[in-house]
Protein backbone atom coordinates (compact mmCIF):
# COMPACT_ATOMS: atom_id res chain seq x y z
CA UNK A 1 0.00 0.00 0.00
CA UNK A 2 1.17 3.49 -0.80
CA UNK A 3 0.64 6.25 1.67
CA UNK A 4 2.50 9.20 0.29
CA UNK A 5 -0.45 11.50 -0.10
CA UNK A 6 -3.63 11.49 1.96
CA UNK A 7 -6.27 9.60 -0.01
CA UNK A 8 -9.29 11.49 -1.30
CA UNK A 9 -12.43 10.36 0.49
CA UNK A 10 -16.09 10.51 -0.34
CA UNK A 11 -17.76 11.85 2.77
CA UNK A 12 -21.36 12.04 1.67
CA UNK A 13 -23.60 10.00 -0.60
CA UNK A 14 -27.13 10.66 -1.77
CA UNK A 15 -28.76 7.60 -3.26
CA UNK A 16 -31.79 7.70 -5.50
CA UNK A 17 -33.87 4.54 -5.76
CA UNK A 18 -36.46 4.69 -8.53
CA UNK A 19 -37.29 0.99 -8.88
CA UNK A 20 -39.27 -1.29 -6.65
CA UNK A 21 -37.59 -4.60 -7.45
CA UNK A 22 -36.07 -6.39 -4.49
CA UNK A 23 -32.57 -6.12 -5.95
CA UNK A 24 -32.77 -2.45 -6.85
CA UNK A 25 -34.03 -1.50 -3.42
CA UNK A 26 -31.40 -3.62 -1.70
CA UNK A 27 -28.64 -2.11 -3.82
CA UNK A 28 -29.67 1.32 -2.54
CA UNK A 29 -29.98 0.11 1.06
CA UNK A 30 -26.63 -1.67 1.08
CA UNK A 31 -24.90 1.40 -0.39
CA UNK A 32 -26.51 3.71 2.16
CA UNK A 33 -25.82 1.44 5.11
CA UNK A 34 -22.25 0.87 3.96
CA UNK A 35 -21.71 4.63 3.88
CA UNK A 36 -23.15 5.14 7.36
CA UNK A 37 -21.03 2.25 8.68
CA UNK A 38 -17.95 4.05 7.40
CA UNK A 39 -18.86 7.29 9.08
CA UNK A 40 -20.09 8.93 5.87
CA UNK A 41 -23.25 10.99 5.59
CA UNK A 42 -25.98 9.11 3.69
CA UNK A 43 -29.31 10.23 2.28
CA UNK A 44 -31.79 7.93 0.58
CA UNK A 45 -34.36 9.30 -1.82
CA UNK A 46 -37.17 6.99 -2.93
CA UNK A 47 -39.07 7.89 -6.06
CA UNK A 48 -41.44 6.29 -8.59
CA UNK A 49 -41.68 2.54 -8.02
CA UNK A 50 -38.88 2.76 -5.49
CA UNK A 51 -41.47 4.33 -3.21
CA UNK A 52 -42.70 0.81 -2.42
CA UNK A 53 -39.61 0.42 -0.23
CA UNK A 54 -40.98 3.01 2.20
CA UNK A 55 -44.68 2.17 2.00
CA UNK A 56 -45.39 0.30 5.23
CA UNK A 57 -47.68 -2.33 3.71
CA UNK A 58 -45.33 -3.09 0.82
CA UNK A 59 -41.79 -2.62 2.08
CA UNK A 60 -41.27 -6.16 3.32
CA UNK A 61 -43.05 -7.76 0.36
CA UNK A 62 -40.79 -6.63 -2.46
CA UNK A 63 -40.13 -9.13 -5.21
CA UNK A 64 -37.57 -9.81 -7.86
CA UNK A 65 -38.84 -10.19 -11.44
CA UNK A 66 -38.98 -13.77 -12.68
CA UNK A 67 -40.28 -12.56 -16.07
CA UNK A 68 -37.90 -10.53 -18.20
CA UNK A 69 -34.91 -11.24 -15.99
CA UNK A 70 -32.42 -13.15 -18.14
CA UNK A 71 -29.85 -13.37 -15.32
CA UNK A 72 -32.14 -15.44 -13.13
CA UNK A 73 -30.86 -18.93 -12.46
CA UNK A 74 -32.12 -22.09 -10.86
CA UNK A 75 -30.44 -23.26 -7.64
CA UNK A 76 -28.28 -25.62 -9.72
CA UNK A 77 -26.92 -22.71 -11.79
CA UNK A 78 -28.80 -23.32 -15.05
CA UNK A 79 -30.92 -20.56 -16.55
CA UNK A 80 -34.46 -20.36 -15.29
CA UNK A 81 -36.84 -21.41 -18.12
CA UNK A 82 -38.79 -18.35 -19.28
CA UNK A 83 -42.19 -20.00 -18.98
CA UNK A 84 -41.53 -21.12 -15.43
CA UNK A 85 -41.23 -17.52 -14.32
CA UNK A 86 -44.79 -16.82 -15.44
CA UNK A 87 -46.42 -19.47 -13.29
CA UNK A 88 -48.42 -17.91 -10.44
CA UNK A 89 -46.51 -18.06 -7.17
CA UNK A 90 -43.08 -18.63 -8.71
CA UNK A 91 -42.02 -14.99 -8.42
CA UNK A 92 -43.02 -14.92 -4.76
CA UNK A 93 -41.21 -18.17 -4.08
CA UNK A 94 -38.02 -17.03 -5.81
CA UNK A 95 -38.17 -13.71 -3.97
CA UNK A 96 -38.59 -15.42 -0.62
CA UNK A 97 -35.64 -17.65 -1.36
CA UNK A 98 -33.51 -14.60 -2.10
CA UNK A 99 -34.64 -12.94 1.13
CA UNK A 100 -33.75 -16.03 3.09
CA UNK A 101 -30.30 -16.20 1.57
CA UNK A 102 -29.72 -12.53 2.30
CA UNK A 103 -30.88 -12.94 5.88
CA UNK A 104 -28.27 -15.65 6.38
CA UNK A 105 -25.66 -13.06 5.42
CA UNK A 106 -27.12 -10.64 7.97
CA UNK A 107 -28.88 -8.57 5.30
CA UNK A 108 -32.11 -7.73 7.10
CA UNK A 109 -35.66 -7.15 5.84
CA UNK A 110 -36.32 -3.64 4.47
CA UNK A 111 -37.84 -2.16 7.63
CA UNK A 112 -35.01 -3.44 9.80
CA UNK A 113 -32.47 -2.23 7.26
CA UNK A 114 -33.97 1.26 7.44
CA UNK A 115 -33.76 1.01 11.25
CA UNK A 116 -30.05 0.28 10.92
CA UNK A 117 -29.44 3.12 8.48
CA UNK A 118 -31.32 5.72 10.49
CA UNK A 119 -29.78 4.49 13.77
CA UNK A 120 -26.41 5.41 12.26
CA UNK A 121 -27.62 8.87 11.25
CA UNK A 122 -28.70 8.13 7.65
CA UNK A 123 -31.74 10.00 6.39
CA UNK A 124 -34.65 8.69 4.32
CA UNK A 125 -36.81 10.80 2.03
CA UNK A 126 -39.73 10.22 -0.31
CA UNK A 127 -40.27 12.05 -3.59
CA UNK A 128 -43.11 14.56 -3.70
CA UNK A 129 -43.98 13.88 -7.33
CA UNK A 130 -44.16 10.11 -6.84
CA UNK A 131 -46.23 10.51 -3.67
CA UNK A 132 -48.69 12.69 -5.59
CA UNK A 133 -48.71 10.46 -8.64
CA UNK A 134 -49.38 7.23 -6.76
CA UNK A 135 -51.78 9.02 -4.37
CA UNK A 136 -49.82 7.84 -1.34
CA UNK A 137 -50.73 9.38 2.01
CA UNK A 138 -48.15 10.44 4.54
CA UNK A 139 -49.50 7.87 7.01
CA UNK A 140 -48.90 5.09 4.48
CA UNK A 141 -45.18 5.85 4.62
CA UNK A 142 -42.77 4.23 7.03
CA UNK A 143 -41.84 6.27 10.09
CA UNK A 144 -38.25 6.17 8.82
CA UNK A 145 -39.17 8.73 6.16
CA UNK A 146 -38.27 12.07 7.63
CA UNK A 147 -39.70 14.22 4.85
CA UNK A 148 -41.27 14.34 1.40
CA UNK A 149 -39.05 16.37 -0.91
CA UNK A 150 -39.19 18.06 -4.30
CA UNK A 151 -36.26 17.57 -6.66
CA UNK A 152 -34.91 20.99 -5.75
CA UNK A 153 -34.99 20.21 -2.06
CA UNK A 154 -33.26 16.91 -2.72
CA UNK A 155 -30.40 18.65 -4.51
CA UNK A 156 -30.07 21.06 -1.59
CA UNK A 157 -29.75 18.12 0.79
CA UNK A 158 -27.31 16.36 -1.55
CA UNK A 159 -24.93 19.32 -1.80
CA UNK A 160 -21.46 19.40 -0.38
CA UNK A 161 -17.78 18.88 -1.07
CA UNK A 162 -16.80 15.26 -1.66
CA UNK A 163 -20.50 14.48 -2.07
CA UNK A 164 -21.79 11.97 -4.61
CA UNK A 165 -25.22 11.27 -6.03
CA UNK A 166 -25.88 7.66 -6.95
CA UNK A 167 -28.84 6.44 -8.98
CA UNK A 168 -29.77 2.79 -8.69
CA UNK B 1 3.13 -4.14 8.42
CA UNK B 2 5.04 -2.38 11.15
CA UNK B 3 5.79 -2.43 14.84
CA UNK B 4 4.23 -0.14 17.33
CA UNK B 5 4.47 0.36 21.07
CA UNK B 6 1.10 0.43 22.78
CA UNK B 7 0.75 0.61 26.57
CA UNK B 8 4.41 -0.33 26.97
CA UNK B 9 4.15 -3.42 24.77
CA UNK B 10 5.53 -3.79 21.26
CA UNK B 11 2.96 -5.18 18.85
CA UNK B 12 2.77 -5.85 15.12
CA UNK B 13 0.16 -3.79 13.29
CA UNK B 14 -1.14 -3.62 9.72
CA UNK B 15 -0.80 -0.50 7.57
CA UNK B 16 -4.20 0.56 8.82
CA UNK B 17 -3.29 0.04 12.44
CA UNK B 18 -5.09 -3.23 13.16
CA UNK B 19 -3.25 -5.71 15.39
CA UNK B 20 -1.61 -8.46 13.40
CA UNK B 21 -2.13 -11.02 16.16
CA UNK B 22 -5.23 -10.69 18.29
CA UNK B 23 -3.52 -12.66 21.08
CA UNK B 24 -1.21 -9.71 21.70
CA UNK B 25 -4.23 -7.71 22.88
CA UNK B 26 -5.04 -6.69 26.41
CA UNK B 27 -7.31 -4.06 27.92
CA UNK B 28 -4.48 -1.53 28.26
CA UNK B 29 -3.69 -1.89 24.59
CA UNK B 30 -7.39 -1.37 23.89
CA UNK B 31 -7.29 1.87 25.85
CA UNK B 32 -4.25 3.06 23.92
CA UNK B 33 -5.86 2.17 20.57
CA UNK B 34 -9.11 3.86 21.61
CA UNK B 35 -7.25 7.01 22.57
CA UNK B 36 -5.89 7.22 19.02
CA UNK B 37 -9.48 7.16 17.82
CA UNK B 38 -10.52 9.77 20.34
CA UNK B 39 -12.60 7.36 22.38
CA UNK B 40 -12.38 6.90 26.13
CA UNK B 41 -13.32 3.35 26.96
CA UNK B 42 -15.86 2.56 29.65
CA UNK B 43 -17.58 -0.58 30.84
CA UNK B 44 -20.09 -0.54 27.96
CA UNK B 45 -17.28 -0.35 25.42
CA UNK B 46 -15.46 -3.30 26.95
CA UNK B 47 -18.58 -5.48 26.88
CA UNK B 48 -18.74 -4.97 23.13
CA UNK B 49 -15.00 -5.46 22.65
CA UNK B 50 -15.09 -8.77 24.48
CA UNK B 51 -18.19 -9.81 22.55
CA UNK B 52 -16.46 -9.03 19.23
CA UNK B 53 -13.35 -10.95 20.23
CA UNK B 54 -15.39 -13.93 21.31
CA UNK B 55 -17.34 -13.98 18.02
CA UNK B 56 -14.15 -13.51 16.02
CA UNK B 57 -12.55 -16.47 17.77
CA UNK B 58 -15.66 -18.51 16.92
CA UNK B 59 -15.04 -17.62 13.29
CA UNK B 60 -18.22 -15.58 12.86
CA UNK B 61 -18.59 -12.96 10.15
CA UNK B 62 -19.05 -9.80 12.18
CA UNK B 63 -21.75 -7.34 11.20
CA UNK B 64 -23.38 -4.30 12.77
CA UNK B 65 -26.61 -6.26 12.86
CA UNK B 66 -25.03 -8.99 15.00
CA UNK B 67 -23.71 -6.44 17.47
CA UNK B 68 -27.18 -4.86 17.58
CA UNK B 69 -28.61 -8.23 18.56
CA UNK B 70 -25.84 -9.12 21.00
CA UNK B 71 -27.82 -7.89 23.98
CA UNK B 72 -25.01 -5.50 24.97
CA UNK B 73 -26.22 -2.57 22.92
CA UNK B 74 -28.60 -1.66 20.13
CA UNK B 75 -27.37 -0.28 16.83
CA UNK B 76 -27.96 3.31 17.86
CA UNK B 77 -25.96 2.72 21.03
CA UNK B 78 -23.18 1.09 19.03
CA UNK B 79 -22.86 4.18 16.82
CA UNK B 80 -22.79 6.35 19.95
CA UNK B 81 -20.07 4.32 21.65
CA UNK B 82 -17.85 4.16 18.57
CA UNK B 83 -18.74 7.22 16.47
CA UNK B 84 -17.87 7.42 12.78
CA UNK B 85 -17.56 3.77 11.76
CA UNK B 86 -18.50 1.61 14.74
CA UNK B 87 -17.67 -1.84 13.42
CA UNK B 88 -14.27 -0.86 12.05
CA UNK B 89 -13.29 1.19 15.06
CA UNK B 90 -14.52 -1.37 17.57
CA UNK B 91 -12.73 -4.17 15.69
CA UNK B 92 -9.51 -2.20 15.67
CA UNK B 93 -9.75 -1.44 19.39
CA UNK B 94 -10.69 -5.07 20.09
CA UNK B 95 -7.47 -6.14 18.42
CA UNK B 96 -9.15 -8.20 15.72
CA UNK B 97 -8.78 -7.80 11.91
CA UNK B 98 -10.57 -5.19 9.86
CA UNK B 99 -14.12 -6.39 9.21
CA UNK B 100 -14.76 -7.64 5.69
CA UNK B 101 -18.56 -7.61 5.73
CA UNK B 102 -20.62 -5.20 3.59
CA UNK B 103 -23.35 -5.02 6.22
Amino acid sequence: MENQEPKEQINKVSIICAKGNLEDVYAALVLANGAVMDGKEAKLFFTFFGLDAVIKKRMNKLQTATVGNPALRMPNGTRMPKLLGMIPGVQKMVSNMMKKQMDELDVPPVDEFLDMITAGGGEVYACQLAVDMFKVKKEDLSEHVSDILTVGEFYEKAAGQHAQIIFT
Amino acid sequence: MSQKTLAGKTVEVTDEGYLQDHNQWNEDIAKALAEEEGIELGEDHFKILHYLREKYEEGANLTIRKVGKSGFTDIKGFYKLFPGGPLKKASKIAGIPKPTSCV
